[in-house]
């Protein structure tokens, strides 16, 4: 049943623009020990709502769990559990990478392969700006590392629903669209067996 | 509010001068039906104390300490089930309700917090008095705002109203800075947001709880205290199906203690009934819980052999701790009466046999010590009484030994385990219901964390409240535990060099008290204390080292339960020689359970 593996799973939480909530939500994962492993917030289309997308690492249980401690927050409006659906993802990264008058060429070589824009030209070091998944830009980082990298900066990844689904449901409690809440329907072994698997959170 | 005195045509409350935040409060309190609040002033909460003075009809009750008065006023909330409101000044103000909202928040209790803060102009200065306690509190209440602008602020205390007592209750604090209760306000006052329906599970889910219940031989219900409100379904529910019932300690009197199918009391002090039924039971139907620690023992050797059914409103609480196979989500009052339209009455003569052997197996204190007293107290407790209790040796043996009829007539902190919560809780419970009697049980420890409310009960003329201290001159608790689990090593527990005199401390206050020291003294001095027509205290003094038993030791299971105080078995041994007595020593019984 619920999947042990951690991996990284997508969530977008639409927010009340109020004071702190950024602070409440992140103080929730800490508080509860829920792995988060990037966050990026902005404004939406409609006022006085933010939409973030978290990169949660955990295992199918955790994030469930995070999920139904969120809906809990008083300013959280919706939540989308991009794990239930098909979604487009993209972070953008900033990376400076070092250039000698010999390795200029190459440098900038690579980049193009990767579509990437230079956004700062300077004596002994380039900017190139990368969008892509999150394998593409792990390439291109490794691609420039050997030539020196100087800094970078990753906004996070960013998801949207594809298609037109544009307004699926939150994450709801309904039975069947959630591991935790989907009842076992195998026999009842003994509950001493299966509950190895399931995660003790405090 | 009144409408038609002291009003101009334009409605204006000439009465009451002009409008402000501050007297825009008190009106949205009162047009909520909030009649009492608990509280203490201080200088970035005056201007809602000079409104206060504007606003009779809703009653303030001073504390000594803005810990007392936000535990009574959960005192107040978990008998009448219905929103505690306190109130405190900025800083150290603020910061003294800490203790209290995290209990509250533990407990799910209703409960709306206000605090002054510094002018919106100094905020984030360090100015005097300032402390961030809308960020200090943050995880430990359900919501909380800073009103940053007057014309939100009735708005925002209706919202906090409805926050805190809706779907799960819990603590809603507003911090409120000066200048925004000085500020005129010009605009309506809220009248009660409606409340929310609570969900009602699917049909789904009950047919498949349904279908388990039916499927079961040894089926057990256990109901916490999420369950108190839907306690005659509950009670419908087991009696139609012939289901026995375990309450856990926030969930004792969900179902009549009289009731023949009641087992007691899970978990770490559990009854011997509910941890057997619990290890034994083939499908568990939780109500209104959330599988705290304390109540399951290990996790994986909690109900081994039961499938479990889970009614819960809060959807977080569903396989937080314990795996659930059939999850029913929504009000738990719809839930059992659905459950209960369609019983089957049980047919496990087996079962119940076993449970009826189990149930012989609890032992009533019958030699001198704090379980005899304590049930020599809770004995004369009439249905109605309310019985608050503090934290430690004496909670529970309260929770043990006091037979509840009827919810919200227990009060204790359970989650948060709060010393110091059991007498102010008294006093909030007591002036919730005047005419009822608020006893409160509690230790020589915990007793003197908030003994400073004494004066409360002398200021109002409270005449409801009866305190009992069992006087064991230990923080007994963790004395039983250094003894069990530290080698007897005794470290900082004991208090009896230092106890004051409890009866010349109550008598600082006009409240007159009254002594036990044996079995002889005992009833004449609980008859002179209840007969007391004053609030007054009793002090019962008792040997010093007792244990509670049953126990399962923490880390242990269930089943791994040590029934009963072995060195009491080894006393009676050596009166009995040749009765048959388990002679193995605590420390023996403890490390065999936790290499269990
Ligand atoms: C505020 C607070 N501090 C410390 C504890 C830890 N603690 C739990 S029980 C206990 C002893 C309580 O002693 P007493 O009030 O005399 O009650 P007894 O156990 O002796 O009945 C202590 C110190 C606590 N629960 N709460
Ligand atoms: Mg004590």
């Amino acid at each position: 049943m619920t999947d042990p593996v951690p991996y990284d799973q997508l969530l977008s939480i639409l927010v009340r623009d109020e004071p702190r909530v950024l602070t409440r939500i992140t103080a929730l994962f800490g508080r509860r020990g829920y792995n988060i492993k990037s966050l990026s917030v902005g404004n939406t289309e409609h006022p006085g709502v933010s939409r973030m997308t978290i990169v949660v690492h955990g295992d199918r249980g955790v994030v469930e769990q995070a999920i139904r401690q969120l809906e809990k927050l008083h300013d959280v409006v919706k939540i989308i559990d991009h794990s239930l659906e098909k979604y487009v993802d993209r972070e953008l990264v900033l990376v400076k990478v070092a250039i000698t008058p010999e390795s200029r060429v190459e440098v900038r070589q690579i980049a193009e392969d990767f579509r990437s824009r230079i956004v700062d030209v300077g004596r002994h070091a380039l900017t190139f700006e990368v969008t892509g998944d999150e394998g593409k830009l792990t390439a291109f980082i490794e691609q420039m590392r050997p030539f020196g990298i100087l800094e970078t900066m990753r906004t996070g990844r960013i998801a949207l629903t594809r298609g037109s689904n544009a307004d699926i449901a939150s994450h709801i409690y309904h039975e069947g669209e959630s591991e935790a809440l989907r009842p076992v329907v195998e026999g009842l072994e003994a509950r001493e067996e299966r509950a190895r698997g399931v995660p003790n959170l405090f | 509010m009144g409408q038609a005195d002291g009003q101009d045509q334009q409605g204006k409350d000439l009465s009451r001068g002009e409008m402000t935040g501050a007297k825009a409060l008190w009106a949205t309190l009162a047009n909520h039906g909030i009649s009492t609040v608990f509280g203490y002033p201080g200088g970035a909460i005056m201007p809602v104390y000079d409104a206060l003075t504007y606003y009779p009809e809703v009653r303030h009750v001073l504390g000594r300490h803005e810990q007392g008065s936000i535990h009574a006023a959960e005192g107040w909330a978990k008998a009448t089930g219905e929103i505690g409101v306190c109130i405190a000044t900025s800083g150290p103000g603020a910061t003294n309700l800490v203790t209290g909202l995290a209990d509250a928040m533990m407990d799910s209790v209703p409960l709306l917090a206000i605090t002054g803060n510094v002018a919106r102009h100094l905020m984030g200065t360090d100015a005097f008095q300032e402390a961030d306690i809308t960020g200090i509190t943050l995880p430990v209440t359900k919501h909380n705002y800073v009103v940053r602008d007057v014309e939100e602020l009735p708005q925002i205390i209706a919202e906090a109203i409805r926050i805190a007592r809706t779907g799960r209750p819990g603590p809603v604090l507003v911090d409120i800075p000066k200048d925004v209760q000085m500020a005129p306000y010009a605009g309506e006052i809220p009248t009660p947001h409606a409340r929310p329906e609570i969900p009602a599970p699917s049909d789904e889910s009950i047919q498949r709880a349904l279908e388990l219940l039916k499927s079961a031989k040894k089926p057990v219900i256990m109901a916490g205290g999420g369950s108190l409100d839907s306690s005659t379904e509950i009670t419908a529910l087991a009696r139609a199906w012939d289901i026995p019932v375990i309450t856990t300690l926030m969930g004792l009197g969900a179902f009549p203690a009289s009731d023949p199918l009641w087992l007691g009391m899970p978990g770490m002090h559990g009854s011997v009934a509910a941890n057997r039924a619990i290890s034994e039971a083939d499908v568990l139907l939780g109500i209104g819980l959330r599988f705290d620690d304390r109540v399951t023992g290990r996790v994986n050797g909690f109900a081994p052999n039961a499938a479990i059914i889970h009614i819960e409103l809060d959807a977080a609480e569903i396989g937080k701790i314990i795996r659930t196979h059939v999850p029913v989500r929504g009000d738990a009052k719809v839930a059992a009466a659905k459950l209960t339209e369609n019983a089957v009455k049980g047919v496990w003569p087996e079962w119940t046999a076993q449970i009826t052997e189990w149930k012989g197996r609890n032992e009533t204190p019958d030699h001198w010590g704090a379980g005899y007293a304590v049930k020599a107290v809770v004995d004369r407790l009439t249905p109605d009484d309310i019985l608050s209790s503090d934290v430690g040796q004496h909670q529970m043996l309260c929770a043990q030994l006091a037979r509840f009829e009827k919810p919200r007539r227990w009060l204790n902190s359970g989650g948060l385990g709060t010393m110091g919560f059991g007498f102010p809780a008294a006093i909030g419970a007591g002036m919730a219901e005047p005419d009822v009697r608020s006893i409160v049980i509690a230790g020589d420890g915990g007793f003197q964390m908030t003994a400073q409310e004494l004066a409360t009960l002398k200021m109002y003329d409270i005449r409801n409240v009866k305190i009992c201290i069992i006087n064991n001159s230990y923080l007994g608790m963790v004395r039983q535990w250094q003894e069990m689990f530290h080698g007897k090593r005794y470290s900082e527990v004991w208090l009896g060099d230092s106890n004051p005199d409890f009866l010349k401390l109550a008598d600082a206050y006009d409240v007159p008290g009254y002594r036990a020291s044996s079995i002889e003294e005992l009833p004449g001095a609980i008859d002179a204390w209840l007969n007391d027509p004053k609030s007054a205290l009793l002090e019962v003094v008792v040997p010093h080292e007792h244990g509670v038993f049953p126990m399962v030791p923490a880390g242990a299971a269930l089943y791994e339960m040590i029934e009963s105080d072995p060195k009491r078995a080894a006393q009676l041994k050596e009166q009995l020689a040749d009765a048959p007595m388990n002679t193995a020593s605590i420390e023996e019984i403890a490390e065999e359970a936790r290499n269990a």
